[in-house]
C-alpha cells in the first residue's frame, strides 16, 4: 500500500515526512520524468506502507513539469490514499487546495500542521466541524514533535484498506451546470483524472489535458470555450478565475466557521523582520550571519582535522615501514588508508557542521530573506532573486542546486542559474578551500576565496546574460513567518546528505586513491599529468597534480585526498609553496562542475548546455586562477 | 495603478493583471486574486523587490511583476 503526501509549500510536509522516515529516505523519479521524490517505508499497524514525499505545489493545475506529475501521480492506481497537509496558521490558503483534492474523490486525510504554533498565535480550530464539512478525517498534528502522526497514518490505512473515497463540495449553480454540460461531453474520454474533475480542469484551461481530451473528442475545443464565455457572461470572470474564485471563497466560508483567533499580539518574530530585512542593518546582519556560519565551520573542522591528519600520516608512515618499501601491496593499502582517513579528516569535520549549520538557516526560513535582500545584485547578474534558492543550495551541493534551478520559469533563467550556481563551492569543495588554503595560509583566505568566488560569479553573469537578453516575468516567492527549528528535523536533513557521502563518495575516495597508488607504482600517472600540463606549467604546479585534477572531475574532494597522495603527503605545506596552495584552491574551486553535477545539468537542460558549462567554467577557472598566482605571488613568498 | 505606485501600508484591492495566462495562474497560486486586499509592508534597497502582505501570506514580488497587478486604493 501507499500514500502520498500533499501540500503547499512551508506547509510542513516534508518535515513529517522526514519525521517518519529518518535516515531510511530514498529518492526516485517519476518515471519518463526529471522530476523526483522522496519515499520512505513506514510501519502502520503493523503492515509496511511506502510513503512517498511530492514536491510542493499550490495548486494541481499543470503550470509547471512538477505540478503535472503530482497531479497524474494522484490519480494513478499507485496510490492508495493521500494525506494532504495544511499549516493551522493559514487554513484558508491551506484550503484551497484540499478542495482541488477532493474534486479527485481519492481517499482522503487532513492533516492540520502546526498546531503548537497556532496555539502560541490564539488560533482555535474546530478539528470536528471542519471534518463535517469537508466530509474526511481531520486530524491534528505537531510535525516538528512528531505528535499526531501516528493517528494520521492509522487512519489513512483504514480509509485506504476501505476504499473510502472523498466527495467533492458543491459550486455555485452556474459553474455546476457548466461541469455537468462538459462532464457529458467527455463522458466517452478514458484519462485517469476523473470526469468532474477533468472538467474543471479543462474550464481552467490546463493546457495538457485540453491537448489530450482535444485527441479523443473533436471539437472538444470549441465546446470548452463556449462554456467560458457563457460564465464569463453570467458572472463577468475569465473561467479559470471563476474556479480558483469559488476554491478561494469557499475555502474562506469554511475557515470562518471552523478557525477562531482569540488574541493577536504581535512578538519578538513579528518585528525579527523590522531588522533582518532593514535597508541597511539587514545586510549587515546578513554578512555577519553568514560570516559567523563559515568561522564557525572552519574552527570545528579544524579543531577535528588536525590530530586526524597527524594521525592519518603518521599510520601511513608506519604502515609503509612494516610492509617495508615499494612492493606494490603496501602502496595498494597505504592508498585505501589515504583514501578513507582523508574522508574521515579532511571532509566530514567540516561536511558535518556546514550541513547542519545550512539546514538551520534553511529550517529558521532565512534563505527567502536572503534573496529579498540580493535581489537587485542579482539583477546585476542577469537573474532575479529566486535564483539566490539554487545559490545558498549550491553551498551544500551542485546537484541540488541545478535541481532547484527549475522553480525559474524561463529556460534561459535555469540555464544561467545552472550555470553560474555550479561555480558555488560545494561542501566537496569547500573542504578543499577549508583543508588547504585556510588550513595552511590562515582562515582570512578562506573567508578571501569565498569573497572572490561571489565576485567572478557576478561577473561571468553579467558577461553571459549579456549574450542571452533577459526576458524573465521576475520574482515571486512566498515569505514562510519565522520558526524554531527542531534538533531532530536539521539532524534528519543533514544526516541524508551525510550518508550519501559515505555510501557514495567515500567508497569512490579509497578505491579512486587506490587507482592513483597502482598508476604511480606503474609510473602511469604521468601520462594522465600530461593531460592538465597545459594548465599546471601555466599555473606553476608541479605536474603530478595533473592526476588529482581528472580525477576531481570525478568527485570534488579526489582533488584534495589524491592530491597528498601523488605529492606523496598530507602535509601540504611540505610540498607545495603557499601561492601554490592558493592558484590550486582556486582552480579547483571554478573548473569543471563533477560529474554527478554535469549529469544533473544534461537531464535537466540537455548536452548542449552541459557542454557549454564545462567549458565555460573551465575557461573561467584558469583566468582566475593565473590573475590570482599573478597578483599573489609577489605578496606570498 | 499598479502595486508599484502605491505606498507602504495602504490598504489596496486587487482589480487584474498585466500580460498572460501563465504569469496569471501564477498570481492566482499565490493569493492574488481579483477582489483580494493587498499591502506593501516593505521595498528591499537599491531598487529591489516588494514585500507585499496578500491574502493572510507575505508574498516577495520583483518590480517588473508588482507593475502587473492592478490595484485601487481601499478608502
Amino acid at each position: 500500500m501507499r500514500f502520498a503526501l500533499v501540500g503547499q509549500p512551508n506547509c510542513g510536509k516534508s518535515t513529517l515526512f522526514n519525521q517518519v522516515a529518518g535516515y531510511k529516505a530514498a529518492t526516485g523519479n517519476f518515471s519518463g520524468t526529471t522530476v523526483t521524490f522522496t519515499e520512505t517505508k513506514v510501519h502502520v499497524l503493523g503492515k509496511v506502507i511506502e510513503l512517498v514525499d511530492l514536491p510542493g505545489t499550490y495548486s494541481l493545475l499543470g503550470t509547471n513539469p512538477a505540478e503535472r506529475v503530482v497531479l497524474d501521480y494522484l490519480v494513478s492506481n499507485e496510490v492508495d490514499a493521500i494525506i494532504n497537509v495544511v499549516d493551522a496558521t493559514h487554513l484558508a490558503q491551506g484550503l484551497t487546495l484540499t478542495l482541488e483534492l477532493l474534486e479527485l474523490k481519492r481517499p482522503l486525510v487532513l492533516a492540520v500542521n502546526m498546531m503548537d504554533e497556532a496555539a502560541r498565535q490564539g488560533i482555535h480550530i474546530d478539528g470536528q466541524a471542519l471534518g463535517q464539512m469537508l466530509q474526511i478525517p481531520v486530524l491534528p498534528i505537531i510535525a516538528t514533535k512528531g505528535q499526531g502522526v501516528r493517528v494520521v497514518f492509522s487512519t489513512a490505512y483504514n480509509i485506504a484498506k476501505d476504499h473510502i473515497d472523498a466527495k467533492r463540495q458543491t459550486y455555485s449553480s452556474e459553474l455546476e451546470e457548466q461541469i455537468a454540460h462538459i462532464q457529458q461531453l467527455i463522458a466517452s474520454v478514458r484519462l485517469p483524472v476523473g470526469g468532474e474533475a477533468l472538467a474543471l480542469k479543462l474550464l481552467e484551461g490546463d493546457p495538457a489535458l485540453t491537448e489530450q481530451v482535444g485527441r479523443q473528442v473533436a471539437g472538444i475545443e470549441y465546446e470548452i470555450q463556449r462554456s467560458v464565455d457563457t460564465l464569463c457572461h453570467i458572472t463577468g470572470r475569465q473561467a479559470m478565475w471563476l474556479v480558483s474564485k469559488e476554491r478561494h471563497d469557499l475555502a474562506l466560508a469554511i475557515c470562518a466557521k471552523v478557525f477562531k483567533r482569540t488574541d493577536q499580539r504581535p512578538g519578538l518574530r513579528e518585528r525579527l523582520d523590522d531588522y533582518l530585512l532593514h535597508p541597511f542593518f539587514g545586510y549587515v546582519f546578513l554578512v555577519a550571519i553568514l560570516f559567523l556560519f563559515f568561522w564557525s565551520v572552519n574552527k570545528i573542522g579544524g579543531v577535528i582535522e588536525t590530530p586526524l591528519v597527524q594521525f592519518s600520516d603518521y599510520l601511513d608512515t608506519r604502515l609503509l615501514t612494516a610492509l617495508a618499501g615499494k612492493n606494490l601491496l603496501a602502496q595498494i593499502l597505504s592508498g585505501a588508508l589515504q583514501g578513507f582517513m582523508g574522508g574521515l579528516s579532511i571532509v566530514l569535520p567540516y561536511l558535518v557542521p556546514f550541513l547542519i549549520g545550512l539546514g538551520l538557516l534553511e529550517d529558521v526560513g532565512y534563505l527567502p530573506r536572503i534573496a529579498f535582500l540580493m535581489d537587485s545584485l542579482m539583477h546585476r547578474m542577469g537573474l532575479h532573486g529566486k535564483a539566490v534558492v539554487p545559490f545558498i543550495l549550491g553551498y551544500g551541493c551542485n546537484v541540488t542546486s541545478i535541481m532547484s534551478a527549475r522553480i525559474m520559469e524561463e529556460k534561459r533563467d535555469r540555464f544561467l542559474s545552472a550555470l553560474l550556481s555550479s561555480m558555488v563551492p560545494c561542501s566537496a569543495r569547500m573542504a578543499i578551500i577549508f583543508g588547504l588554503a585556510a588550513y595552511y595560509l590562515g582562515p582570512a583566505y578562506g573567508v578571501g576565496i569565498y569573497f572572490l568566488n561571489i565576485v567572478v560569479i557576478a561577473l561571468t553573469g553579467r558577461v553571459i546574460s549579456h549574450f542571452l537578453p533577459d526576458d524573465s516575468p521576475g520574482l515571486i516567492l512566498e515569505m514562510p513567518v519565522y520558526r524554531f527549528p527542531t534538533l531532530r528535523t536539521v539532524t534528519a536533513k543533514a544526516w541524508l546528505r551525510i550518508r550519501e557521502f559515505i555510501v557514495e563518495a567515500w567508497p569512490l575516495l579509497i578505491v579512486g586513491s587506490i587507482i592513483l597508488a597502482v598508476m604511480n607504482y606503474f609510473h602511469l600517472s604521468q601520462i594522465t599529468d600530461v593531460i592538465f600540463r597545459p594548465v599546471t606549467w601555466l599555473l606553476d604546479l608541479p605536474s603530478q597534480v595533473g592526476t588529482p585534477l581528472i580525477f576531481g572531475i570525478l568527485r570534488k574532494e579526489l582533488s584534495l585526498i589524491m592530491l597528498g597522495q601523488a605529492l606523496g603527503s598530507m602535509d601540504f605545506s611540505q610540498v607545495l609553496s603557499k601561492v601554490q596552495m592558493l592558484s590550486y584552491t582556486i582552480f579547483v574551486v571554478f573548473y569543471i562542475p563533477c560529474l554527478a553535477t554535469l549529469i544533473a545539468i544534461r537531464k535537466e537542460l540537455g548536452t548542449k548546455s552541459m557542454l557549454a558549462i564545462t567549458g565555460i567554467t573551465f575557461l573561467v577557472a584558469v583566468i582566475t586562477a593565473l590573475a590570482v598566482r599573478m597578483v599573489a605571488a609577489p605578496l606570498l613568498v | 495603478m499598479t502595486i508599484l505606485d502605491a505606498k507602504n501600508d495602504t490598504w489596496l484591492r486587487i482589480i487584474g493583471f498585466h500580460g498572460g495566462r501563465g504569469m496569471a495562474r501564477n498570481f492566482m497560486q499565490l493569493g492574488f486574486l481579483p477582489g483580494n486586499t493587498a499591502r506593501i509592508l516593505r521595498m528591499a534597497p537599491f531598487h529591489g523587490p516588494l514585500l507585499v502582505e496578500v491574502d493572510g501570506r507575505e508574498i516577495v514580488i520583483g518590480r517588473s511583476i508588482a507593475g502587473k497587478i492592478i490595484v485601487e486604493e481601499l478608502a
